[in-house]
């Protein structure tokens, strides 16, 4: 099966593609939803260490990657947009960065919520939560400074700016933010790597890891089709649009 | 003109550290041991806030009055122009805090080696934050609420900065050996150098389409 | 099996709060985000369709005049 990339790069081609795959996409993240809640509630044996607290895991963990992965991909695309001038790939970055900055969010709240019954306080200045707290940061810059400007072209270019220096960065702040961490000799939070994850656990995790990514894709599918309605409102293959068109 | 333009904006920096830097033991309490083991960190927090206050100014007086669009066009390279501003920036906002820092430093007590080493993480950490600043600064150039918008994209940047800067004076007041610091904010420096110039002349060309 | 109630269920070992404070709001937040998008499809595809009424509307005045 051959696909004409070039086709689906147009915004008018990718509208109707997005608009088959959504329901695909939402499908797919239920069914794993499901599967992976039933796994995590009915299948994973309580923990011997922390009883059932460690049931946050399967939000916690899911959501964290989420929004570390997703920040990547939106300075990947913002990057391409930014490089070949694309301005689909540019609408791509915008979709996402609301998506990575709520999975950010729920990180640092399910975290919170965690951390209480484990460590018997909210937060912990431990290195891997305040990098946490820096990449919520570098998503609200990327879309205030985008929500700012008026000229769309130029909010991609300058946006796309700012998510590259902000993945270069990434790294030397979680790197620095670990190095304060250890020179402090802050609370040492270990409570993740316990000895072995039963199957069970660590089956249900990856679940739902997998149902966040197919959330993740058919919500940005379907914010990236706002934008382009929003932006192409004035082309002539929008007006042709039949208003029943979903 | 623009020499009296630079003298305010030097004083203004400049107080603005001094109030920011003496608003704290106000707050804290004059408990001379707190104010001891605060005092690095509030130095640089008051530093990283000082030298962002300049930012929006960086490019905007140019860019109001067409200078900005003249030196685009220009046939030396953008480049060098940024460097320059860069340069400019560092020096209103960022010596005056250099040397500024020792004074401070005295109000919370802090020892004769933990001035002298604030004040050089200082020396080496202020230009990165004029050069990373610049990129922020760019980016906002005309933008409405562009002098927030600047702290929002800019401050989560600046943080090794301050770990490393704060981090030196509080390994010397501690008697540890702080040679890694000043290494890790040198390499900032150097990186920084080159990257941050071209970066800051693409957002200006991104700003000024 | 692990429970032997709903009560059991939803006491989750003396981990309910926690347990339950962080779904319902993660759960909050997902229904919120879809929401919000949605809605913004809904009035997008609105203000579309009465921009392709006053283009045709448009049109047909030209057609007449």
């Amino acid at each position: 099966m051959s696909i004409n990339w070039y086709k689906y790069a147009a915004p008018s081609s990718f509208y109707f593609l997005a608009g088959k795959l959504i329901p695909f996409f939402t499908v797919l993240a239920v069914i794993l939803l499901v599967a992976g809640l039933y796994i995590g509630f009915f299948v994973a044996p309580t923990d011997f260490q922390q009883g059932e607290a460690y049931r946050i895991i399967f939000i916690h963990v899911p959501a964290a990657w989420m929004s570390m992965f997703l920040y990547v991909v939106m300075a990947f695309w913002a990057g391409i947009g930014l490089a070949f001038n694309t301005r689909l790939s540019s609408m791509f970055a915008t979709a996402i960065a609301p998506t990575g900055a709520l999975f950010t969010f729920i990180a640092l709240w399910t975290g919170a919520w965690w951390g209480k019954p484990m460590w018997g306080t909210w937060w912990v200045w431990d290195a891997r939560l305040t990098s946490e707290l820096i990449l919520l940061f570098l998503y609200i810059g990327f879309m205030s400074l985008q929500a700012a400007i008026d000229d769309p072209r130029r909010a991609d270019k300058a946006g796309a700016v700012i998510a590259l220096v902000g993945v270069v960065n990434i790294p030397i702040i979680y790197f620095s933010v670990q190095w304060w961490n250890t020179l402090h000799q802050g609370a040492s939070v270990s409570v993740m790597q316990s000895p072995k994850m039963a199957t069970a656990m660590l089956v249900g995790m990856l679940v739902m890891v997998l149902a966040a990514w197919m959330y993740s894709i058919a919500l940005i599918l379907l914010r990236a089709r706002n934008i382009i309605l929003e932006r192409e409102s004035h082309t002539s293959w929008v007006a042709e649009l039949k208003e029943t068109t979903r | 003109m623009l020499a009296m333009r630079r003298q305010a904006d030097v004083l203004i920096t400049l107080f603005f550290f001094i109030i920011v830097v003496s608003l704290f033991p106000l707050g804290v309490g004059p408990e001379m041991n707190i104010l001891r083991a605060i005092a690095p960190g509030v130095l640089w927090v008051a530093a990283l806030l000082a030298s962002m206050l300049s930012l929006g100014r960086l490019f905007s007086i140019d860019y109001m009055d067409g200078t900005l669009e003249q030196l685009l066009i220009s046939p030396s390279p953008l480049f060098l122009l940024v460097l320059g501003k860069m340069v400019s920036h560092w020096l209103v906002s960022g010596l005056p805090l250099v040397l500024m820092a020792p004074i401070l430093g005295i109000q919370y007590d802090l020892s004769m080696e933990a001035l002298s080493v604030l004040t050089l993480s200082l020396l080496i950490g202020t230009p990165i934050l004029s050069l990373i600043g610049a990129i922020g600064a760019a980016l906002t150039l005309g933008v409405r609420g562009g002098g927030v918008l600047v702290s929002l994209l800019v401050l989560p940047l600046y943080i090794p900065i301050l770990i490393f800067g704060a981090g030196a004076v509080e390994a010397s007041a501690a008697g540890l050996g702080y040679d890694a610091h000043f290494s890790l904010l040198g390499a900032f420096l150097l990186v920084s150098l080159v990257f941050a110039p071209w970066a800051a002349a693409a957002s200006l060309r991104i700003s000024m389409e | 099996m692990i429970w032997n109630s709903w009560s059991d269920f939803f006491n989750m070992g003396g981990y309910g709060l926690y347990v339950w404070g962080s779904y319902l709001v993660t759960f909050m937040c997902v229904i919120g985000e879809i929401l919000i998008a949605k809605r913004r499809a809904r009035t997008l595809r609105q203000q579309l369709s009465l921009t392709k009424e006053s283009i045709l509307r448009e049109r047909k005045d030209e057609a007449t005049s």
